[in-house]
């Protein structure tokens, strides 16, 4: 295989990102900065669930809810204990991936729609407890000391940081869909997705490598939340476990091509920006969610390998590559 | 000579039927070991309860000299086992190559995916699917995907090969070319059970056959005996047309 054969499958997914980290310099308009955010947080959110839906064949429809755990976890660690925001960001990973350990070793042995379910299951009592939590707020949350962002030069510079650090993650996502993808432990993934039985007969210990996959999804969504509720300043549980979000990750990432590196990415691009105009438009702005929704059930129906899994299947070429 | 595997009093029960009764043998290390009886005997049973898909009420299965009766499937390949299956069962979105690094990686050897890559197309090459390795597992037709289940066990370079009808649905110039990779395998040093209803294939490449008929294990022997083992024939009589076989084949 020729080397830029070999790289270009990383090097397309992160140069829309650098584009999208340019795209408000160049046009100098903060809304810009705002709209490229939102992208880039869901490239971020998308690449991961990938992990566990694209590669491993495991649908989660929750999958937000480490979004809002270690969103909770980091905020409360910036805002009432004087952490940093690194530090902050780093424990909401962290937190988020010991929740996927300790969940994937109770609901990774069901299969199907079953798992399917138990995520939802996992958001809704997640969100019902952090309700119930005195030390995060109970349900009216936590707010942040304004005071906190002059730490970072006050608050528009942190908001400026902000962005920054969520393409920083976006980059991560990608960086680390792509080296799983190809590496042995993805190849032990993509087997467990074609057919769990005969994986494990060929040697793939699936429940260790279904768990990591699951750890791994979740690590960066809890990065992401705790930068998300950085940025708008409070918390609350309403914002935090929205089971909506989880179904739109679902339409990016079917509808852009699950188990592609490119695949969530043009997803989410293309999903937001979708969104973007239905929630502006006067017909659409309040049967958005119907929209995805149709959307999903027309991927499902027409195009199950969404769009880039449509093109791989095309040409043995692009099937190189397209990661 | 050693033992490789030793079946002792196994019984599976699914429900109220007994799909294997205190079934015994031994397997030394390096011979051809035959697995027949008629259909629903329960040989596929008897290949999922020795590599850990199911796992048997009674009895033990010690592979290589260490009890594995309640293991994972995914321990005993890794320990050297490796099967095909008689409904086969390709990871349809992945390339053949794909497939076949699977076994290399995650089997009895643990290679790195570069080397996994390099036998993957050895293995392709000494089951003829060379020409298909960049296709797609899902595009090849049953007997290719026979021959894959095979590329994918060998692939793992095991002790023990576990061949589950893979003559089925092949036709002669091809049975030919699989019986004699079949050999080929065997004088690489791997022991192998195969699970056959060809008769003259059994019987011309198996040391030794175990005859299997309601999950009772009817007759054990080399083939000259177990062909002319009343208590066989008569549970071929049940199924005519295998006797028909048998006798053809005598
Ligand atoms: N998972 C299962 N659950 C219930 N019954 C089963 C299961 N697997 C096999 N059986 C039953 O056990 C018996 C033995 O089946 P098995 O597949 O082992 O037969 P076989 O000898 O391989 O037959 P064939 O020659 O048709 O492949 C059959 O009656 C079958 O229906
Ligand atoms: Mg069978």
């Amino acid at each position: 295989m020729r080397n830029w054969q070999k790289y270009i499958g990383i090097i397309i997914p992160l140069l829309v990102v650098a584009g999208l980290m340019l795209y408000p310099t160049v046009t100098g308009k903060a809304a810009a900065r705002e709209t490229a955010f939102t992208i880039l947080k869901a490239i971020a959110l998308a690449s991961s669930l990938n992990i566990l839906l694209g590669y491993t064949g495991y649908v989660s429809f929750g999958h937000i809810v480490f979004f809002g755990f270690g969103g909770y976890v980091g905020f409360y660690l910036l805002s009432s204990q004087g952490a940093s925001l690194w530090i902050a960001i780093l424990a909401g990973g962290l937190s988020s991936g010991i929740l996927a350990f300790l969940l994937g070793k109770a609901i990774l042995r069901l299969r199907g729609a079953y798992f399917a379910l138990a995520t939802i299951g996992v958001n809704e009592a997640m969100k019902a407890f952090i309700n119930n939590f005195d030390l995060f707020g109970g349900p009216t949350g936590i707010t942040l000391n304004f005071k906190t962002y002059l730490a970072y030069g006050g608050a528009s510079k942190a908001l400026e940081m902000a962005f920054f650090i969520v393409g920083g993650l976006a980059c991560l996502a990608i960086i680390m869909s792509y080296v799983i993808r190809t590496s042995k432990f993805g190849l032990g993934l993509l087997a467990i997705r074609e057919n769990e039985d005969a994986a494990e007969v060929m040697g793939v210990i699936a429940p260790d490598a279904k768990t990591w996959a699951y750890v791994l999804s979740a690590i960066i969504p809890g990065m992401i939340g705790v930068l998300f509720f950085f940025k708008n300043g409070n918390v609350e549980p309403h914002d935090a476990f929205p089971l909506h979000a989880s179904i739109e990750l679902l339409v990016m990432v079917m509808l852009g091509g699950q188990g592609t590196v490119l695949g969530p990415i043009l997803g989410a691009f293309a999903y937001q920006g979708m969104r973007g105009y239905l929630v502006t438009s006067d017909f659409f702005k309040d049967i958005q969610l119907s929209v995805s929704g149709a959307l999903l059930l027309i991927i499902v129906l027409f195009i199950p390998a969404g769009a880039v899994g449509w093109l791989r299947k095309r040409s043995e070429l692009l099937r190189r590559v397209l990661a | 000579m050693t033992l490789l595997l030793q079946v002792q009093g196994v019984t599976k029960r699914f429900g109220g039927l007994q799909a294997l009764t205190q079934v015994t043998f031994d397997l030394p290390a390096g011979e051809i070991f035959g697995l027949i009886g008629p259909n629903g005997a329960g040989k596929t049973t008897l290949f999922n309860t020795i590599n850990g898909v199911y796992h048997p009420e009674e009895g033990r299965i010690v592979f290589q000299g260490k009890d594995v009766t309640k293991m994972k499937p995914y321990y005993l390949a890794k320990m050297g086992m490796a099967r095909t299956h008689q409904i086969v069962r390709p990871l349809n979105e992945l390339t053949v190559r794909e497939n076949v690094m699977v076994g290399a990686c995650f089997g009895h050897e643990n290679q790195h995916l570069a080397s996994a890559a390099k036998i993957a197309d050895e293995v392709l090459d000494f089951v003829k699917l060379s020409s298909r390795a960049d296709q797609l597992a899902g595009s090849l037709n049953v007997a290719q995907k026979k021959r894959l289940e095979m590329a994918r066990a060998l692939a793992s370079h095991p002790r023990l090969l576990l061949l589950d009808e893979v003559l089925a649905g092949l036709n002669p110039s091809e049975i030919d070319g699989m019986i004699q990779m079949i050999l080929d395998i065997r004088t690489q040093g791997v022991t192998i059970i195969m699970i056959e209803h060809l008769m003259k294939a059994v019987m011309n490449v198996s040391d030794r056959i175990l005859v299997l008929d309601y999950g009772e294990q009817i007759a054990e022997g080399n083939p000259k005996e177990i062909a002319s083992d009343p208590k066989v024939i008569e549970a071929y009589l049940g199924d005519p047309k295998l006797a028909e076989r048998l006798m053809e084949d005598d």
